[in-house]
């Protein structure tokens, strides 16, 4: 937790002040981690609505390479960062790319076999999942829906609404518009200021099309999401931090669980960044997500921590 | 189109009328007359490659594409130019464009094809 900056307990966090201090992607120790519910109590949380979930995202079980020589160990030890938070999340939320694309049908059930035997090891037990293009793309999510069932979804959770959609499963990257449909109907139930969160794993907007961060349909999904006042979206992919908006709706991307990539554009090739064994585990991490109290929900503080980064 | 010197006008006559007699029809014959210039280039695809993977083209040269991938269904991408095209074994997809700006810009495959798909891409070079 970045104290100073937004346990101001008359201010809150403007939205421009959120952004700068998302943007920070600062690697948050567990020194820090004690002061969630005392600043929460101090910015006068209502403990019934306030929570705590914790995104994690592309860990690639299954990968190997020289860009992470520990993609054996990285998933457990971001594990044990969760389990090794003091306050313990509502619950976990993977956006996608569990495991590392193979094009061996039973390779691919081994590698979600052992991901889902790993992640068992998390004391919290509500736990989302969700596919990304190297789960599901190449058998259209058959073999992820044997592991972890529908790729689309919804959920509540102390009165926000969460929707989980698919931009995967499709190897053409679209929602398509079944899903869209379904989106729709979803939506209309809900009301105008309804607090909604969506989780994805491309992005839905054009963030860069050029290194296939995108999703083809994704502009129909904002488009359905813009009457309503109150919107968030996560997601995965690109294996950094990203903020973005498209009206009045933000979008943040995840650090990713085995290599980072390069900011959009940064460099020829989408090529992943070298491991430094001076830092190990740099620009890997876990995210926790907290929502502003009342009346700020529409912002939501993002705390980044590094793999390994467990309570001393 | 745009034809300038008192030649090309003739030239363009004499084709206007050997498309008119081949096609036998007004409609066809305009589009057959409107683009003699169009440079044809061949592009396959293939796991997770496009060859050619540099295609050198003029600005303001229309272009037509024709693509075609020799294993799996493939996408080609040209998000600077605004156009995209399925690339299905056994079939050629037409992808007809004008380049209108210079420099090198990335073409990509955009449909999911393995691991390795993340580095199928290219470049149109535009001078
Ligand atoms: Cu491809």
């Amino acid at each position: 937790m970045n104290n100073g900056i937004n346990n101001d307990p008359g201010n809150g966090v403007d939205r421009r002040g959120f952004l700068r201090l998302a943007g920070l992607g600062g690697v948050i120790f567990a020194s820090g981690l004690s002061g969630w519910a005392a600043a929460a109590d101090s910015m006068g949380v209502a403990g019934a609505e306030d929570f705590f979930f914790v995104q994690l995202s592309d860990t690639h079980w299954g990968f190997e390479g020289d860009v992470n020589p520990d993609a054996k160990g990285t998933l457990q030890k971001a594990v044990a960062t969760v389990n090794g938070l003091e306050q313990v999340p509502d619950f976990i939320v993977f956006t996608g790319d569990l495991t590392h694309t193979t094009d061996d049908p039973r390779e691919r059930r081994q590698r979600l076999a052992q991901f889902r035997d790993i992640v068992a090891a998390l004391k919290v037990k509500t736990v989302y999942y969700m596919p990304g293009e190297h789960d599901a793309a190449l058998d259209n999510g058959k073999a992820y829906q044997e592991f972890f069932g529908k790729t689309h979804y919804t959920f509540d959770h102390k009165g926000v609404h969460f929707i989980v959609l698919d931009n995967v499963t499709d190897p053409a990257a679209r929602i398509g518009d079944e899903q869209l449909a379904w989106l729709a109907a979803d939506l209309k139930q809900q009301p105008a200021d309804a607090r909604i969160v969506v989780f994805t794993h491309r992005p839905l907007f054009d963030l860069y099309p050029q290194w296939d961060w995108a999703t083809r349909d994704g502009a129909k999904a904002v488009e359905l999401l813009m009457p309503y006042s109150n919107v968030t979206v996560f997601y995965g992919h690109i294996h950094q931090e990203n903020h973005h908006m498209t009206g009045h709706i933000a979008h943040h991307s995840a650090k990713s669980l085995i290599f980072p990539l390069p900011a959009p554009g940064s460099q020829p090739k989408r090529t992943p960044l070298a491991w430094d064994a001076a830092h190990p585990y740099q620009g890997l991490g876990v995210r926790t997500v907290k929502p502003e109290p009342r009346p700020r929900n529409t912002e939501y503080t993002l705390n980044e921590l590094a793999v390994g980064a467990a309570k001393s | 189109m745009s034809v300038n010197t008192n030649d090309k006008k003739v030239d363009a006559k004499r084709r206007l009328l050997l498309a008119g007699c081949a096609a036998g029809g007004l409609g066809v014959m305009a589009i057959a007359v409107a683009q003699p210039k169009d440079r044809v280039i061949k592009v396959t695809a293939k796991r997770f490659d496009f060859s050619p993977s540099v295609i050198p083209l003029k600005r303001g040269v229309p272009v037509i594409l024709e693509l075609t991938s020799l294993d799996i269904p493939m996408g080609f991408n040209a998000p600077d130019f605004g156009v995209r095209a399925d690339m299905v074994p056994g079939k050629v997809a037409k992808l007809r464009f004008i380049p209108d700006k210079t420099g090198e810009f990335t073409f990509y495959c955009d449909i999911f094809c393995g691991s390795g798909h993340e580095s199928m891409s290219g470049s149109l070079v535009v001078t």
